[in-house]
């Protein structure tokens, strides 16, 4: 009522508006403080610091401010190691074979929920969501169990599957043991398609519930079969969200963490060196041998890796999306 | 569904059952996990890994649970759990929906710049954090407290964007304008007119923000040095590094996990998708 009450003093009035409108010029800048501020102390200083450290050499019992100055040593020893190559390639392997078929399957997944399923349509996602929302330590000590090499369930259903034609030629006949070298990756990529899939399902169908139908029907006039349908009209449209899926899985993937922690023990399993990931080898690094100035340099020999792929992707994939949108 | 799916045709029959069969299968398999979880947590550990393994449910549930409870405080860790994810759901609804009230109604300097560093955090990868963060933690002492954990992750990216999203579409400036013209001060303005019109947004993002701290592991690990402080899913992994591991017990402890957030959704599980994949959808 301030403003508009024009009964009151001229000077009242001019100093009322004053503060309204400073509080109005400055107020959006107090809102978003919390974040910056936030973000100031708990994302960015520590991210300056650990380029710090990742030249220096520290072990907690040094003390706090204990620092040693040692320029690359961090780095040429992480370029140098082998355990380190070993777990970069087990986290490219598993980024490829964890991330590849989450698509394969979520794409042609959400096409058929979308074109069958009416009703039902919310309480099927739902289900294939499910694992999405679940701890990945409670899944990860679940297929703990599944991957039991006898009696295991899922060497049960492979051994039942191994009896039926064509299917049964790409399957071993023997219990196969997911907590080998040669195998335990195998593990841990079923482990993270069984919990994203349905994630990037609900992406995907959020997507093709977003085309018009009429481009449907009218490809259907012109004798389009589904098929048809599927290949010309859904995925090319698709392609913004194939994009944005994609950008999250290659974040996601190359900083797999709990799936294989979980199921390497820690770190104590026989399988540790054919299963750890980069980030794992890095908290372990940091975490079981203390050494946090390796840590760090692992961490940021990580950091520029994803930068990479992220701007390849960018490159490939989001330069025909921009190109077409 | 489009009209070439006429329920009438015999290919669209076919494609339909197929896609049915499908379905199933796939649905199948993603429940299967679960299943096992509720039934193992009922069975000891010579029954999971005998043969056949235990398709039903068994009767060992309270064996299993005398034995969580005996080797680890279990409802310590429980409560922690809790403790975690209220501490840091309460102040991001405030923090978050302030911000992206901010971000979509006002017009100031250097907005979408300072949007642009909010969505950019969203792009780093958070493990790579995790060793200054701890060095930071322990710097200022907050080593084994909770509030190690929360304070950083009252104002989320994620949560400000969706809050953005939901006020832009959902109230109009004019409103705004009128209150203002009414005589609210800015910060009224957001308590009595926006707040409770963006309630369904508040309950989405509180779902979210509640799941994504009740499933934390790899900071919790490293921050919460004794049994007592640390949470369930860390404390659940701890019982999986002893050897002859009490899988039964392990899993009645994680289907206690994980019982809570699976009600949830069956509760608000559209909701949850709209809410996750809205602001997906449009960028």
């Amino acid at each position: 009522m301030r403003k508009t009450d024009s009964s009151a003093p001229a000077g009242i009035v001019t100093l009322a508006m004053r503060w309204s409108n400073f509080q109005r010029r400055y107020a959006p800048y107090i809102f978003i403080s919390p974040f910056f501020i936030l973000f100031l102390i708990f994302g960015l200083y520590p991210t300056l610091f650990s380029l710090y450290i990742s030249f220096q050499s520290w072990t907690p019992s040094d003390g706090w401010g204990r620092w040693k100055f040692v320029g690359l040593e961090n780095y040429t020893f992480t370029l140098t190691d082998p355990m380190f190559w070993r777990s970069m390639w087990n986290t490219v392997w598993l980024g490829i074979f964890s991330g590849l078929p989450q698509h394969l399957i979520a794409i042609p997944l959400a096409f058929v929920i979308h074109m069958v399923l009416g009703r039902f349509k919310t309480l099927v996602t739902a289900i294939y969501f499910l694992p999405y929302i679940t701890s990945s330590v409670a899944i990860a000590l679940i297929f703990n169990t599944l991957f039991a090499t006898n009696n295991g369930v899922i060497n049960l259903v492979i051994g039942q599957l191994n009896t039926w034609p064509v299917l049964g030629w790409f399957l071993p006949d023997e219990n196969i043991n997911w907590f080998l070298n040669s195998t335990i990756k195998y593990g841990i990529a079923l482990v993270v398609v069984w919990q994203f899939t349905g994630w990037n399902t609900l992406l995907y169908l959020s997507a093709i519930q977003a085309i018009p139908k009429d481009l449907y029907e009218a490809a259907a006039v012109d004798g389009a079969n589904r098929y048809q349908q599927f290949r010309y009209i859904t995925l090319p449209l698709l392609r913004p969200m194939m994009f944005f899926a994609v950008s999250l899985t290659i974040i996601g993937n190359m900083q797999l963490f709990e799936q294989p922690f979980v199921l390497l023990n820690g770190g104590t399993s026989a399988a540790t060196q054919g299963g750890q990931t980069a980030a794992m080898y890095m908290y372990r690094t940091a975490f079981e041998w203390l050494d946090m100035g390796t840590a760090a340099s692992i961490a940021w020999v990580l950091f520029i890796f994803i930068g990479i792929l992220t701007y390849l992707n960018n490159l490939i994939f989001g330069r025909t999306v921009r190109g077409e949108v | 569904m489009p009209e070439s799916f006429k329920k009438t045709s015999l290919g669209g029959l076919l494609i339909r059952i197929g896609g049915y069969i499908l379905l199933a299968l796939g649905g199948v398999a993603t429940l299967a996990p679960f299943y096992f979880m509720f039934v193992f947590a009922t069975h000891q550990r010579s029954e999971i890994f005998g043969f056949p393994p235990p398709t039903w449910f068994g009767e060992h549930f309270w064996t299993n649970y005398q034995i969580l409870v005996q080797k680890i405080p279990f409802w310590r860790a429980y409560w922690n759990n809790l403790y975690l994810a209220l501490m840091t759901t309460i102040p991001s609804l405030f923090f978050c929906s302030l911000a992206g009230y901010a971000f979509a109604m006002y017009e100031f300097r250097w907005r979408e710049r300072l949007f642009g560093v909010v969505m950019a955090t969203l792009l780093v990868p958070a493990i790579l954090n995790l060793i200054p963060f701890y060095l930071l933690i322990y710097q200022v002492g907050w080593i084994n407290q909770p509030k190690a954990l929360w304070v950083p992750a009252m104002a989320g990216a994620v949560g400000i964007f969706m809050m953005r999203q939901y006020i832009l579409s959902s109230i109009p400036k004019e409103l705004i304008d009128a209150a203002r013209i009414d005589g609210c001060s800015e910060f009224q303005i957001y308590w009595r007119i926006v707040l409770p019109l963006i309630r369904p947004a508040l309950g989405t993002l509180g779902l979210i923000t509640f799941i994504g701290s009740w499933n934390r592991f790899a900071d919790v690990n490293v921050i919460m040095r004794t049994q007592e402080t640390k949470t369930l899913p860390v404390v659940l992994r701890t019982l999986q590094g002893a050897t002859d591991v009490e899988w039964g017990a392990i899993m009645a402890g994680t289907a206690l996990l994980v019982l809570p957030l699976l009600l949830a959704f069956a509760l608000a599980a559209r909701q949850l998708m709209e809410g996750l994949t809205a602001g997906a959808v449009k960028s």
